[in-house]
């Protein structure tokens, strides 16, 4: 098995596989393996063929996606954060609760949304940032923090639930963020864009960004060059709740009738794949919300490319299982050179 | 002297590295039963000595004879068998587990194919007694202090019952009367014909218990005697490579030694500190646009002083003053803002963020300053690398190429700029030119300077004596965490520095 | 001749400290209490719950009991595999999938008997646990990603076995209606023992010696304590992780019969979740999730109080709605109750372990 790894170094050094086409692999491999996948279906799959069909996979990728962005980040300083799925779940039950006045006694729909909406996503920000707290202030490892926060939130969700099936449908905001723009393009889906292009940006041009690499990369000595640790992590994993919260607010716009005790149940193993496909580094340090992006479109378009060919789903897990393993094992590769 | 009483003997060692020569020409003689000291400062190549002759490492050339079987061990666990038992520094145990299981980890004995707890802990007993220590052998090993995880570790490596024991700095934690419980362990093991290599830089037991020394220095053996052939004074001045006595050069850094103003203001003033086993009372005063060396040996405790100043560690006792006012830095980011910087010694540790950019990492703790709205300004940010890049002469792809594809020195200039582009008041500089060549290392003395003379302080860290004497206008001493002389220029010599270094202050020779 | 006394600083800081809690005072009078405490917690909490249900509760009794013990038999038997690869500092996410797996592998091959199905479910489960091993050991892949991937493998390949159907039912022939109705100690027991308690026990047994007295289970905690120092001693670690990987997917399958027998059949979507309850019983038994410190003995009370902590909350339902109580828990509210105690148990193991940092600082 060592054998293994000493003869794939050795490859390398002697040039049998160029060092320039290697990195060019892992820097865009997850692109390039998307651009080969929608080749394929646009040649002999049906999958891609219309604007609708597109905006489908779109919207059916935004949950994940938007989780993936958080988690991203989350990744980036060295952590994790598996509370991401029941923040989704919590977040769309107190929506729902809140609109349809049975807390607060909202009577007007529209206003109960209105008002909804902000205090969901307040909670769900605030879930985050007690997580940041466990990790930085009682030295709490990040999974088990999170680990509790999954457990905890999903028991929260179940006790409001307290049995009864929900309907989303009448909810306005569904509606409307269900709804078209330009008659072709839904909204969630400009949802997904805005949230993908704003923390690009901002993984790029502020100093947050470069604090939370730092972190990622060498703890210590972001520490000695003055970066406040603490509360840049907390802020990170309150970023993650947020983001959470939001996702589950896409999520019920796109299946009013979810089931909230299932709602984001295993979706944050969902974004960890997608980051880990992406090519962010699970030890943290680098990150790249488009990758992510592609990643996420990426499986998905998988799954869906496989039910196209007439191959069962499960078989779709398997192929995802590997991907995710090879993915992780080239990354690590890099790391060793 | 026959071939029987030498028990190792490595001649003509040599081993190199990718980009460095560890060790050139270097050798060690141990006969039976010796203790034999090994010192050498940062880099002299002591570790990597030991590591090529208990098979860490293999050598390119040398040979070795050990026990009057030649050739290098392949692996640790074969030097070992073959009767070589090591002490690493960092205690390489396992913290969990009981003490009894640390000795035996690895080689336990066993009853009807179990473990057999009761025997190992009756040993493991048995073997600390003999170093004076009755304690619970059942309870984890990191209940106890680490002085006593050390006693462990020493237990654990007499217990294979070598012919030749490697001690690396083993009584960095150990309080006197612990130390001398060592020693006499290493007599009784000497009685029993045991050798010992005993590598440190406390200078007061090597006298005390070591009959033979070896002392590296660039990676070669610079002298093999009977400790008691040499003087404190003259060994320290072999390790650093000088001449005792003998009229000092100038010239030999781009310090210009006429050119020093202070200023009357104290800038910094810390007094007392006090921190576990590493700082004892150390005390620092520096004025304004005052360059201060502080020197010291290996281990002295000058890192430590710097990284109390700064806030990046927690002080048992001691004040520091900034201006005259008190203050309590919890955290770098406090002391930056008050307008100190830090430069550390070893830049793979906590230097730099290895996936970040030249441009990043140079303007990491700038970044507060440069940003506007959470924004970075970056034309602002270029702008600056521009400018640091030209002038500390930075050799780099461009400001975007990733600092770890850098070659070291290059990496220690882009740190020396995160900290010069905030212009702080004091700078506080560990080892700043250490893995830089020559001419570089030029250029950043001369900065130096330039940065005093415009009114910034400095306290600089280093080995080299040269740099300390002709670039300091006070020179501090610290001697096993304590300060032990403070120089002024007038005073200032390489005699009274080594002196200072060997003895600490009102010391007979 | 001197023996090693505390330090100076550690000293004043005991002293400091001591006289400031009734608990200290008590436990500094009678220190074998503290003793006991600090390594047994979890025991001790196990038996006041106990102890407290059976006062409060008219019907807690040795069924009641026995009825936990038998549910709570499949996730005692994860947790133990989970605490082996817990304390190398990893982790195993795909025991929920590999017991679902193993659970339709059972249903495919109930024709051929129960003692059939039972070892080719264990081969299957050791065969997964085997790819975990490698995958972790060989081609170091972090535990979290390797086995992440393994459950998105095996839960394909059992919906696959069933042509993606949910479930499949065992074959009704089969002797395996005996084996589920097999009790232990009739006429000595009344009543006698599900089955299923006893191979609990003695699995956790088999565990405990296993991690006391033999070779393999003290490297398995010399590896997460310090894998670079078990590496320098020469210790196999490679095939120490491989083996607790492969031990982790060998219960697990042995988990699925188990299951099949619960359900009367295989499911491919049983096991949601498993992985967490078994982190939490591992957790809450005293092991760190960072590795090289544990018990397995630990990891059965914790198992056994997160299982008494859903029992309780039903029961004291309904022992509040007798009292005339309008408010009362529903079983809903287990998962908070589970997470809520897991949050206590971490921060008083955070704040242990930084007294402890203090303690050996010198």
């Amino acid at each position: 098995m060592m054998r293994l790894e000493q003869r794939w170094t050795a490859l390398k050094v002697r040039g049998v596989l160029p060092q320039k086409l290697f990195t060019i692999g892992q820097d865009y491999g997850a692109l390039i393996a998307l651009v080969v996948l929608i080749l394929f279906n646009l040649a002999f799959t049906r999958q891609l063929n219309s604007v609708i069909a597109i905006t489908n996979l779109l919207v059916h990728v935004t949950p994940a996606l938007i989780l993936g962005v958080g988690m991203t980040l989350v990744i980036a300083t060295g952590g994790i954060d598996i509370s991401v799925g029941s923040i989704m779940g919590l977040t769309g039950i107190l929506t729902y609760l809140i609109f349809s006045g049975k807390w607060f006694g909202i009577q007007n729909i529209v206003v109960g949304t209105i008002v909804a909406m902000p205090v969901a996503l307040v909670v769900a920000t605030l879930i985050g940032a007690f997580n940041g707290l466990l990790i930085t202030r009682f030295k709490v490892q990040p999974i088990v923090a999170t680990l509790i926060a999954l457990i905890t939130v999903r028991g929260l969700a179940e006790v409001t639930v307290n049995g009864f099936q929900f309907a989303f449908l009448s909810a306005p905001i569904v509606s409307w963020l269900s709804g078209n723009v330009l008659g072709f393009l839904p909204r969630q889906i400009i949802l997904m864009a805005i949230i993908v292009a704003v923390f690009t940006w901002l993984m790029r041009a502020t100093s947050f960004s470069r604090y939370l690499l730092s972190i990622g990369g060498n703890q210590a000595a972001a520490r000695l060059a003055g970066v406040p640790v603490n509360r840049i992590l907390i802020i990170v994993y309150a970023l993650s709740g947020l983001l959470a919260g939001v996702a589950g607010l896409a999520f019920i716009a796109f299946d009013s009738a979810a089931n909230p005790v299932t709602l984001g149940v295993g979706k944050e193993l969902d974004a960890i794949a997608a980051v880990a496909v992406g090519g962010t580094p699970l030890t943290g340090g680098r990150a790249t919300i488009l990758g992510t992006a592609v990643g996420a479109i990426f499986i998905q378009l998988l799954r869906q490319t496989v039910v196209a060919l007439n191959v069962p789903d499960d078989i779709a897990s398997v192929i995802i299982g590997f991907l995710i393993v090879l993915a992780v094992f080239l990354q690590h590769q890099r790391k060793a050179s | 002297m026959q071939e029987n009483t030498m028990l190792l003997r490595m001649e003509h060692v040599t081993k190199r590295f990718p980009g460095s020569v560890a060790l050139s020409d270097a050798s060690i003689h141990v006969e039976r039963g010796e203790v034999h000291a090994l010192i050498g400062e940062n880099g002299a190549g002591k570790s990597t000595l030991i590591k090529v002759l208990t098979g860490v490492y293999s050598c390119d050339e040398g040979t070795i004879l050990f026990n009057g079987h030649s050739g290098p061990f392949q692996s640790p666990q074969h030097a070992q068998r073959g009767g070589i038992s090591t002490i690493y520094q960092e205690i390489n145990l396992v913290p969990f587990r009981s003490v009894t299981e640390n000795i035996f980890l690895g080689r336990e004995h066993f009853r009807w194919g179990l473990l057999d707890w009761r025997k190992m802990h009756v040993e493991a007993g048995a073997l600390l007694e003999r170093l004076h220590l009755s304690i619970d052998v059942t309870r984890p090993l990191n209940t106890y202090n680490i002085a006593t995880q050390q006693m462990v570790a020493i237990a654990r490596a007499i217990s294979f019952k070598s012919k030749l024991v490697i001690m690396d700095e083993p009584t960095s934690s150990l309080s006197d009367d612990e130390v001398a419980t060592l020693f006499t362990v290493i007599r009784q093991l000497k009685e029993e014909g045991v050798a010992t290599i005993f590598v440190s830089h406390r200078l007061d037991e090597l006298y005390a218990i070591c009959d033979g020394i070896t002392i590296l220095r660039d990676g070669s053996t610079v002298d093999e005697r009977p400790i008691n052939t040499i003087s404190k004074l003259e060994l320290v001045a072999r390790m650093l490579g000088k001449e005792v006595g003998s009229v000092q050069q100038s010239g030999l850094t781009s310090f210009d030694a006429s050119r020093h103003h202070t200023g009357e203001e104290v800038v910094l003033e810390a007094s007392g500190l006090r921190d576990g086993r590493k700082l004892r009372s150390a005390s620092v005063k520096v004025h304004t646009g005052e360059i201060v060396g502080l020197a010291g040996l290996l281990g002295s405790g000058r890192s430590e002083v710097a990284r109390a100043v700064f806030g990046a560690d927690h002080v048992e006792a001691g004040t520091i003053a900034l201006n005259g006012k008190e203050v309590k830095f919890r955290a770098p980011e406090d002391a930056i803002r008050a307008g100190i910087g830090f430069c550390s010694e070893d830049r793979k540790i906590d230097g730099i963020i290895p996936d970040l950019s030249v441009r990043e990492n140079l303007t990491l703790a700038a970044l507060p300053v440069l940003t506007r709205n959470g924004i970075v300004d970056r034309k602002q940010q270029e702008e600056i690398v521009e400018r640091f890049i030209q002038r500390l002469g930075i050799k780099t792809a461009g400001p975007e190429q990733k600092i770890r594809e850098l070659s070291g020195g290059n990496q220690q200039k882009v740190l020396l700029a995160r900290w010069l582009c905030l212009n702080p008041r004091l700078l506080l500089l560990d080892e700043p030119t250490r893995g830089i060549d020559v001419g570089a290392k030029g250029e950043i003395q001369k900065l130096v300077e330039e940065l005093a003379e415009g009114g910034m302080s400095v306290l600089l860290i280093s080995s080299e004596l040269e740099e300390i004497i002709e670039g300091s206008d006070h020179v501090v001493v610290l001697r096993d965490g304590t300060t032990v002389a403070e120089l002024a220029r007038e005073d200032l010599s390489q005699d009274a520095i080594l002196t200072a270094m060997a003895h600490g202050a009102g010391e007979a020779s | 001749m001197s023996t090693v006394s505390p330090q100076p600083e550690t000293r004043e800081l005991a002293e400091a400290t001591a006289a400031t809690s009734p608990v200290r005072l008590l436990t500094a009078r009678l220190p074998w209490l503290g003793n006991l405490l600090r390594q047994q917690g979890a025991l001790i909490a196990l038996i006041v719950v106990v102890t407290f249900s059976f006062i409060r509760y008219d019907n807690f009794n040795t069924v009641t009991i026995y009825s936990v013990l038998n549910f709570n038999a499949q996730f005692g038997l994860i947790a133990l595999g989970m605490t082996f690869v817990i304390m190398t500092g990893g982790i195993d996410l795909s025991v929920g999938g590999i017991a679902a797996l193993s659970s339709v592998v059972v249903a495919l091959n109930s024709p051929h008997g129960f003692f059939y199905s039972l070892v080719i479910a264990v081969v299957v489960g050791t065969l997964v646990g085997m790819v975990n091993g490698f995958i972790v050991a060989w081609m170091r892949v972090p535990p979290f990603i390797a086995t992440l991937a393994t459950l998105y493998i095996v839960r394909g390949i059992a919906l696959r076995l069933i042509n993606d159907a949910a479930s499949i039912n065992l074959d009704q022939k089969s002797d395996f209606i005996t084996v589920a109705g097999t009790t232990v100690g009739d006429g000595v027991l009344n009543p006698p023992l599900p089955f299923t308690i006893p191979l609990l026990l003695i699995a956790f047994l088999i565990g405990i010696l296993v991690l006391r007295y033999t070779r393999f289970g003290r490297y398995v905690l010399a590896i997460g304590g310090n894998a670079e120092a078990a590496r320098l001693m020469g210790l196999p670690v490679r095939r120490t992780t491989f083996l607790v990987y492969m031990f982790s997917g060998m219960l697990a399958g042995l988990v699925g019969v188990l299951l099949a027998i619960n359900l009367n059949g295989g499911s491919a979507t049983e096991g949601n979740g498993w992985e967490l309850i078994a982190i939490a019983s591992v957790v809450v038994g005293g092991t760190l999730l960072s590795g090289g410190v544990g018990s397995v003995f630990g990891t059965l009370v914790g198992s056994l109080l997160l299982g008494l902590i859903v029992e309780i909350l039903q029961l004291e339902n309904n022992y509040m709605l007798d009292q005339g109580w309008q408010f009362s828990f529903s079983s809903f509210w287990q998962d908070v109750i589970r997470g809520v105690f897991l949050l206590v148990v971490v921060l008083l193991q955070s704040y242990l372990q930084q007294r402890k940092r203090i303690k050996g600082r010198t």
